[in-house]
């Protein structure tokens, strides 16, 4: 699925990065996206696949926290 | 203060659903094309919102639901023939195909991973060194670009145990194929919305102006939806077919180019067979000349022939917006999200899946 999951730039290196969301940590690949630390992306499978304003990031997390809730999500779908 | 913005989003959905009501004044079949969208529709009831004259369909928009049979019939192929390490998205495991699943051949003792993303794949592939990782390259516009990156960080640090089945395709063609199907109606599209933060709004316009049907990029809260059906209907209403974005908080004209550079330098376009939909022109990706050691077809040898589905499941027609997935005689009737027959009901995001948690009578 196309579900792409805002997050929050906590570290960049080059192409990698890290990115945070409530709290939990992962490597995201920023190669398709000029974001620097502080800035909120849409992950996807990921990467970074666009960059977004804090508004429209919280607004999709509420979205994606309500599917995960009714297990219409699982971490390991992404595609 | 969340409590006044969900009582005023309410209101606002209430007042666009009587715009659209007032607006229409003739039948109207409006498609989307995006699993994320069939969720949100269904999810938020958005279907008894609308006037009876509008028709919304889920068409072809969850990628593992119309991954073609014959794909997952050569990733187990090369499981079993080759004994390579299959590396997949999760949602793909328990996609059944001709005769197995990827969940069945790993209960079976494959070796089938579940990753997070492509990179880890060529990392998996670094670590087990003495084991060919072949990924699984499934996905529309929003997952090619990061399948194309691994291919080229792979080629990079001459990862040469690391391969990929690529079976990626493009929306922008299935929606023509759509467009030219005889028992086929459609009067708008929904566009994905992150398919079109990669592809970018623009993109549809050949569609518009093939057809004469109108495009509406749209985001996945109720008011993104309503707000896209509403645009859709007045384009319809008053003949005037164009794109138009109401996702421009994501999705820009021209969409993410880097990440457009980045999959047409590692794959080219092909004619690509759809699970339920059948071949369709310059509707998929393959891996270019370049790339060539990185094509897990190519490298194992593997042919992929269409074959015929004959377990009774009728996906293809819901698919084309042809049948409602209630119409489909396994429907409840020994197809269900537990125990599924056809892909629409594996996904979370298949139609029949989204019909069964939500509309089931």
């Amino acid at each position: 699925m196309c579900l792409a999951v805002p997050m929050k730039v906590v570290k960049r290196e080059g192409d990698k990065g890290v990115a945070e969301l409530e709290g939990v940590t992962r490597e995201v690949a920023l190669h398709f996206v000029d974001a620097q630390v502080g800035d909120y992306i849409l992950v996807h499978a990921g990467f970074a696949i666009q960059k977004v304003d804090e508004e429209s990031a919280l607004e999709t997390l509420e979205l994606f926290r309500s599917m995960m809730e009714e297990g219409l999500l699982e971490a390991g779908d992404a595609s | 203060m969340k409590h006044v913005d969900e009582y005023r989003r309410k209101e606002v959905v209430a007042e666009l659903a009587r715009e659209i009501t007032a607006k229409i004044d003739r039948p109207v079949t409006l498609m989307e094309v995006c699993g994320t969208h069939t969720m949100a529709i269904h999810r938020h009831g958005i279907p008894d919102l609308l006037p009876g004259r509008l028709r919304l369909l889920s068409g072809p928009g969850c990628p593992v639901c119309v991954t073609a049979t014959v794909f997952i019939d050569a990733a187990i192929g090369l499981s079993r023939k080759y004994g390579v390490t299959v590396a997949t998205f999760g949602d793909l495991v328990r996609v059944p195909g001709t005769w197995r699943s990827l969940e069945r051949r790993k209960a079976e003792g494959a070796d089938v991973v579940t990753v997070y993303s492509p990179l880890d794949a060529v990392s998996l592939a670094e670590r087990r060194l003495d084991r060919q990782v072949v990924f699984l390259g499934v996905g529309f516009e929003t997952t090619a670009p990061t399948v194309a990156l691994s291919v080229r960080e792979a080629k990079r640090k001459g990862v040469r145990n690391f391969s990929v089945l690529v079976g990626n395709k493009l929306v922008p063609p299935a929606l023509r194929a759509l467009l030219q199907d005889e028992e086929v109606n459609v009067d708008g599209f929904i566009c994905p919305g992150h398919v079109s933060t990669v592809i970018g709004a623009r993109a549809y316009e050949p569609i518009v102006d093939e057809f004469g049907v109108p495009c509406v990029v749209a985001g996945f809260e109720p008011v993104d939806v309503l707000a896209a059906v509403l645009w859709l209907v007045e384009m319809v209403v008053e003949n005037a077919p164009r794109v138009r974005n109401a996702y421009t908080r994501v999705v820009t004209d021209d969409g993410n180019p880097a990440a457009l550079e980045c999959m047409y330098e590692v794959f080219d376009v092909e004619d690509s067979a759809w699970r339920g939909l059948g071949r369709i022109p310059a509707s998929g990706l393959k891996m270019k000349e370049a790339y060539g050691k990185f094509d897990a077809q190519r490298r194992f040898d593997i042919e992929m022939e269409d074959v015929p589905d004959e377990s009774g499941c009728r996906c293809g027609d819901v698919l084309r917006g042809v049948i409602e997935p209630t119409e489909c005689p396994l429907f409840d009737e020994g197809c269900t999200p537990q125990r599924p027959v056809g892909p629409c009901m594996v996904s979370s995001e298949g139609t029949c899946s989204a019909f069964y948690k939500y509309r089931r009578k």
